[in-house]
C-alpha cells in the first residue's frame, strides 16, 4: 500500500469545499435541531436550492455569480416558509415527516423531464463558473504546499467557503449567546411553558428553520462552486450524513459542526483511499476494490448509532446538554 | 413581612361579591369575566360554565375532584385550547380567540400542574426567560450585544432578587432539570413573576411540595396578594385553601356548582355531595389533603367538622369512612 499517497489524500480533505459545504449545512442543523429542537429531516432540499439557485440563476437567467447565491438564499427561505407555515404549529415529528417528503419532492422536481430546459434534468448542471473564477483575486499558478497544493480558482472557492463558514459561525455565536437563543433553547425544552411566558413560539420556530435554511442553501453554493450540480447527490442520505455530523460534533454547540465535518470528511477520505488499497493488496478477501469503497458507508452508518449511544451530546457537547437523552 | 405572615392567620379579603354568594355570583371589582364556556372531548362535557367572575386583588381558590375541568378551564381561559362556545374577558379586554403567548403578555401568566421546568436551562436562564418587553429578544437586535446588555443586567437583578425570595438563588447556575420536583415548582413560580403579571394563575402549586416548602410558598401566593395581584389557584388541600383563600370556587363534572368564602363553601352540601356523593369511588384524600396517610387524623378532624356543621347523619361521609378505614390500614 503506498502510505504517503493515501495520507495525502487524506489531508487534503481537510480544506476541500465538501467539507466547508456540510460544515455549513451542519452548523444550519445545528441552529435547527441543536438549539431549536426542530426536526428538519430536509437539510438536502435546502442544498439543493441553493445549488439549483445559483446554478440556473447564472445559466438561465444570466444573472452574475453573487446574485446567483442571493437567489439560492431567497429559494431556501421561500422553502423555509412552506415548510413551516403547516407544520411548525404541529407536534415536533411531523416537521420530521414533511421535511424528509419536502426535500425529495424538491430533489425530483429538479430531475424530472419537464423542465430539462431549466434544470437538465438527471444530467445536472455545470459550465456556470465563469464569472466566479472571473472575480478571483488570486494570482494564476499553483501553490500551496504539501497535500493542500490548489491551483488559483481552487483556493478562491477554498477562502470564499471558510469565508462564509466563519460568517455563519459567528452568527450563530452571536444568535445563541443573546437573549433570542435563549428563547429558542427554551423551546426545544418546553414550547407551552415558553409560551406562557408570552413568547411567540411559531414566530421564533418559523426564524430559525429560516436561519439554519439558508446555512443550508449556502452548503449547496460551495458545494457547487468548483464543479458541478448533480441532482443525484441531493438525495436523502446526504441529509443523513450532515446529521451524522452533527451528532459527531455537538448539537448545540458552534464548533461542533465545523469539528464533526472536518473529521467525517477526513475518515471518509481515508477510508475511500485505504479499503479499495486493502482490497487490492488482499486483506480485505470476499471484496472488490468497488465493494471495498462503499464499506465506509457502511462504517459510517455504526458510527452514527455508536455516537448516540455513548455520546449523544457529541464531542464539544456538554455532558449535562444532552440532546437525545432527556433526564 | 413574608416569614411571619403565615405565622398568624393572614388578613382576608372580604365584601368580594354583591349579593348572595352562589355559584357564578357578580363581582364588585372582577378581573375575569367568562359567559357560556364549553369545551367537549369526544362526549364529555369537560367544562360547561354559565357564568363565572373572578374577584381581582384577591387569592382565589379553584377546588373539585379530580377530573371536574379545572385544568380544563385553566387551559381555556389563557388560551392554550380553544372552547367549542363562549367568551371571556380579562382586564375588560375580550380573551377568546387570543393566542396564549398574547394572554400572558397582557398580563395574565399560568403555571402547569405538570411542571415546565425548562431542565437544559440554567436556573437564572429560566429565570430570564420569564422578563417581558426584551430587547434581545428580537432576532435582528440580539446581535448587537450593547443594544441589550444594560436591559439584561437589569432583568438579572431583579431575577436574583426573586430567586433569594424563594430560596433558589444559591442554585442559579444549575440546569433545571438537576432541581427537585419541589423546587421545580418554586422555580416554575417564580419564573411566571418575571413578567410582573395582573393576574397569576397557578395550577396545584403544592402538589409534590414537602410540608415545609409549602408554608413559604403559601407565603409566596400571600405576598402576591399584597403587592397587588390578583391569584387564582387549583388546589386539593383544603387545609391550605382555608388558610389563604379569599374566595373559593367549586367545580364539578365540569360545571360551577358553589362559590363562596372558605368557611361557608365547605359546608354548602353541594360541595360536599361534590366530592362525595357523587364521588364515592374517590379517595377521601382528595377532601383532606393529598397525602392521605399522613393525613388521616387531620382527615377524620374536617371530616367530623363538616358533619357536625352541616349535621349530616347518615350522609355520604358516612358510607365512605369505612373505605378510609381499610386504605389506611
Ligand atoms: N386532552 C383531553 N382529551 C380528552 N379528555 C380530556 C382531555 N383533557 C381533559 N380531559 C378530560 O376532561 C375532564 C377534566 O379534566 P381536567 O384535567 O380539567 O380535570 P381537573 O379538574 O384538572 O382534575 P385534576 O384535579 O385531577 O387535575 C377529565 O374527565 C379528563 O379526562
Ligand atoms: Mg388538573
Amino acid at each position: 500500500m503506498d502510505w504517503e499517497s493515501i495520507l495525502s489524500n487524506t489531508a487534503s480533505w481537510l480544506i476541500s469545499p465538501e467539507t466547508i459545504a456540510y460544515a455549513l449545512a451542519a452548523l444550519g442543523l445545528a441552529v435547527h435541531f441543536g438549539y431549536g429542537g426542530l426536526l428538519n429531516f430536509g437539510m438536502a432540499g435546502f442544498m439543493a436550492l441553493g445549488a439549483y439557485g445559483y446554478a440556473i440563476s447564472i445559466l438561465t437567467f444570466g444573472l452574475p455569480w453573487w446574485a446567483g447565491i442571493l437567489v439560492g438564499m431567497l429559494a431556501s427561505v421561500v422553502f423555509a416558509f412552506i415548510l413551516g407555515i403547516p407544520t411548525l404549529r404541529l407536534r415536533a415529528d411531523y416537521l420530521a415527516i414533511v421535511t424528509i417528503a419536502a426535500a425529495e419532492i424538491v430533489r425530483l422536481l429538479f430531475t424530472t423531464q419537464v423542465f430539462d430546459s431549466v434544470t437538465n434534468s438527471a444530467d445536472g448542471l455545470g459550465n456556470y463558473h465563469a464569472g466566479f473564477r472571473a472575480a478571483n483575486p488570486f494570482p494564476e499558478g499553483t501553490y500551496g504546499f504539501g497535500p493542500w497544493t490548489y491551483n488559483a480558482n481552487g483556493w478562491w472557492v477554498r477562502v470564499f467557503g471558510i469565508g462564509l463558514l466563519i460568517i455563519a459561525a459567528l452568527l450563530v455565536f452571536l444568535l445563541m449567546r443573546s437573549p433570542w437563543g435563549r428563547v429558542l433553547k427554551g423551546i426545544r425544552e418546553d414550547e407551552d411553558a415558553v409560551r406562557a411566558l408570552g413568547k411567540n413560539v411559531f414566530a421564533y420556530k418559523m426564524q430559525a428553520l429560516i436561519v439554519g435554511g439558508l446555512f443550508g442553501a449556502l452548503g449547496g453554493v460551495v458545494f457547487a462552486l468548483p464543479s458541478a450540480v448533480v441532482p443525484s447527490v441531493y438525495v436523502t442520505s446526504l441529509t443523513f450524513f450532515i446529521w451524522t455530523i452533527l451528532l459527531l460534533g455537538g448539537a448545540a454547540t458552534v464548533f461542533g459542526p465545523i469539528l464533526g465535518a472536518v473529521i467525517f470528511w477526513v475518515i471518509m477520505g481515508f477510508l475511500s483511499n485505504v479499503l479499495p488499497a486493502m482490497a487490492s493488496s488482499g486483506l480485505l478477501p470476499f471484496m472488490s476494490t468497488t465493494q471495498a469503497a462503499t464499506l465506509r458507508f457502511i462504517l459510517v452508518g455504526a458510527a452514527l448509532m455508536l455516537i448516540v449511544i455513548f455520546r449523544p451530546q457529541g464531542i464539544l457537547g456538554n455532558k449535562k446538554e444532552l440532546t437525545f437523552v432527556k433526564q | 413581612m413574608s416569614s411571619n405572615s403565615s405565622a398568624q392567620s393572614p388578613v382576608k379579603s372580604t365584601g368580594l361579591h354583591i349579593g348572595d354568594a352562589a355559584p357564578g355570583v357578580a363581582k364588585v371589582d372582577p378581573i375575569i369575566i367568562a359567559d357560556n364556556v364549553t369545551r367537549t372531548f369526544g362526549g364529555l362535557k369537560a367544562v360547561d360554565v354559565d357564568h363565572l367572575e373572578v374577584p381581582r386583588g384577591a387569592i382565589t381558590a379553584l377546588i373539585g375532584p379530580n377530573g371536574a375541568g379545572k385544568t380544563t378551564l385553566f387551559n381555556l381561559l389563557t388560551g392554550f385550547d380553544k372552547p367549542d362556545t363562549g367568551t371571556w374577558t380579562f382586564d375588560g379586554k375580550r380573551l377568546n380567540g387570543v393566542p396564549a403567548f398574547r394572554v400572558a403578555r397582557m398580563g395574565q401568566v399560568r403555571t402547569f400542574q405538570l411542571t415546565k421546568a425548562l431542565g437544559l436551562l440554567t436556573v437564572l436562564e429560566n429565570m430570564k426567560l420569564g422578563a417581558q418587553k426584551q430587547t434581545g429578544e428580537n432576532m435582528f437586535s440580539s446581535l448587537i450585544k450593547p443594544l441589550w446588555t444594560k436591559q439584561e443586567s437589569e432583568i438579572e437583578e431583579r431575577a436574583m432578587e426573586i430567586l433569594a425570595r424563594f430560596k433558589l438563588d444559591t442554585k442559579k447556575d444549575d440546569f433545571a432539570a438537576s432541581l427537585s420536583g419541589g423546587q421545580r415548582k418554586l422555580l416554575e413560580m417564580a419564573r411566571a413573576l418575571m413578567s410582573s403579571p395582573k393576574l397569576v394563575m397557578l395550577d396545584e402549586p403544592m402538589a409534590g411540595v414537602n410540608p415545609a416548602l409549602t408554608q413559604s410558598l403559601l407565603d409566596h401566593i400571600l405576598n402576591l396578594k399584597q403587592e397587588g395581584m390578583s391569584v387564582l389557584f387549583v388546589e386539593h388541600d383544603m387545609h391550605m385553601v382555608r388558610h389563604i383563600a379569599d374566595w373559593v370556587i367549586v367545580m364539578a363534572e365540569g360545571r360551577v356548582v358553589a362559590e363562596g368564602d372558605p368557611h361557608t363553601v365547605m359546608e354548602d352540601p353541594a360541595v360536599i355531595d361534590a366530592y362525595l356523593g357523587s364521588h364515592q369511588d374517590v379517595d377521601l384524600g382528595v377532601v383532606t389533603g393529598r397525602i392521605s396517610g399522613e393525613k388521616t387524623a387531620e382527615a377524620e378532624e374536617l371530616l367530623a367538622e363538616i358533619d357536625a356543621e352541616v349535621g349530616l347523619t347518615d350522609s355520604a361521609a358516612y358510607s365512605a369512612d369505612p373505605e378510609k378505614n381499610e386504605d389506611t390500614k
